[in-house]
């Protein structure tokens, strides 16, 4: 065999593609109910924080701030093991898929809190005065007055950072969720042939591509005329 | 509402007006070391129109910021319609329906058009219905003369425009006092005449005012009463012909010199 008919036989092997194509696409479906829970949960948990932030309650303020450090400074895999691995042992055991969730469901949420809250200052202060010079309320102002400005600038870098932690699901593939990468990974040993791998890719493409371009379409809806 | 009445010697507002509707005493407001209001009192009467000047750092942005509690004071008390603003039990969002402000900088929501900026407070301050709140916002766009520009966004309105958008968001509350921060200091010169003949015409209606502004003339020709504010102080305060033409504190003239150098 030349090296490029070896090429093919490793990575294009059709009959072995034709073989794992169902677990893979299974792994396709885990890894799409994976992200939707993570984002849904990171981005709401996030913006929950940059409210509570947006009050000022100083205490409260070190608290979000101690916590969105540290899980904007840990690697998410190393949270994934320690939530796998760790909590067991204090006899909380969690399920793989849970582990994975909500590992990435902390740091997207520590990084859409971060985003959000820059959103939030980026508004001018005179919005805040006019709005309670009429007299609506704080919580009213933010809603109806600020989080629709903060919420435009912030688009862009949550798109970002949506795409980057919902690629962060193959991490699972380490405590055993069989999403995208834990399902080539398994064909591939079942194969003995990285054929499957070349799927993985496909199928990360399939997903992450409208993905981001739905992003695009956002930033642009959402704009406004200035 | 337990504070004595007002008395006549501090702040007088002029003669032949109604009962006070804003009576501010004793405010203090320090930053730090500094203090920015130093005991300044200030009454207006119903339907007057009391223009604040003084040089900038005077204090007198400051005055009028709390005179909504924008700028929350160390000290004084600040009643307006008869509410006693600084008190703990006092519903300020209540309160700050009755007090109209406008601001330098407009300040216009940018994500809204004209008449949903107008409409906000009306569907979630005063609880108007949908249909009710178009009907109000409407009005009061018209009484600015942008019936035409209801529906076109803050940034595809002229700085004037603006500013009388900005203008009718305050009045379509019917508030008992308006309030304007330097108002036209943000125009071009050839956008200021629209902006001071809806205060004229607000006059007219007889809407109680106080202006913080650099408009001279305006102050001549409107004004009741004119405060001269100086290092947070009040220095002087009286109708314009006698501040304008008599002050008796060098400071007022100095400043008036050269204001009118310009």
């Amino acid at each position: 065999m030349g090296g490029f008919e070896n090429f093919l036989f490793s990575f294009f092997n059709l009959k072995v593609m034709a073989t794992y194509l169902p677990l893979i696409a299974q792994g396709l479906g885990l890894t799409i109910v994976l992200a939707l829970l993570i984002v849904v949960s990171g981005l709401a948990l996030g913006l929950g924080l940059a409210m509570l932030r947006a009050c000022g309650i100083r205490p409260l303020n070190w608290l979000i701030i101690f916590t969105v450090d540290l899980f904007r400074a840990l690697p998410p895999l190393v949270i994934i093991v320690l939530l796998f691995f760790g909590l067991p042992a204090m006899g909380l055991g969690m399920s793989s898929f849970a582990a994975t969730w909500l590992s990435l469901t902390l740091v997207l949420m520590a990084f859409a809190e971060e985003i959000y809250w820059a959103g939030i200052t980026a508004v001018p202060k005179g919005q805040w005065e006019a709005a309670r010079s009429t007299g609506l309320g704080f919580f009213q102002t933010l809603r109806l007055v600020v989080l629709p400005q903060a919420l435009r600038i912030t688009i862009p870098p949550l798109t970002n950072r949506t795409i980057a932690i919902t690629k962060g699901t193959a991490l699972g593939s380490v405590v055993g969720v069989a999403e995208i990468l834990g399902a080539s990974q398994s064909a591939m040993s079942f194969s003995a042939n990285p054929s499957p791998l070349t799927l993985g890719a496909i199928a990360y493409l399939v997903l992450f591509i409208p993905v981001v371009a739905l992003g695009r379409w956002v930033e642009t809806r959402f704009a406004w005329k200035r | 509402m337990t504070s004595p009445a007002p008395s006549p010697s501090r702040g007088a507002p002029a003669p032949g007006l109604g009962r006070p509707i804003v009576d501010a005493r004793g405010l203090w407001k320090r930053y730090g070391p500094l203090a920015v209001l130093k005991g300044v009192d200030l009454s207006v009467a119903e339907r007057e129109l009391v223009f604040i000047i003084g040089p900038s750092g005077s204090g007198k942005s400051t005055l009028l910021r709390c005179l909504n509690r924008l700028e929350e004071p160390d000290d004084g008390s600040i009643h307006v319609d008869g509410i006693e603003l600084l008190s703990p039990r006092t519903d300020i969002n209540a309160a700050r329906r009755r007090i109209g402000m406008v601001f330098q900088s407009f300040n216009l929501y940018p994500h809204m058009t004209a008449r949903q900026n107008v409409m906000l407070a009306l569907r979630k301050v005063l609880r108007q219905d949908r249909a009710q709140a178009e009907a109000v916002a409407a009005r009061a766009l018209e009484r600015v003369g942008l019936a035409e520009r209801m529906d076109h966004f803050p940034a595809q309105l002229s700085g004037g425009q603006q500013q009388r958008v900005a203008i009718a968001r305050a009045i379509a509350l019917e508030p008992r006092v308006m309030l304007f921060d330097e108002p036209t200091s943000a125009l071009d010169p050839e956008l200021v005449g629209g902006v001071l003949n809806v205060m004229r015409e607000l006059r007219q209606d007889g809407m109680t005012m106080v202006v913080v502004s650099h408009e001279m003339a305006f102050a001549r020709a409107a004004a009741d009463r004119v405060v001269f504010m100086a290092d947070g102080e009040k220095l002087e305060e009286g109708p314009p012909a006698q501040i304008f033409g008599e002050p008796r504190h060098e400071r007022t003239r100095a400043f008036i010199r050269q204001i009118d150098r310009h």
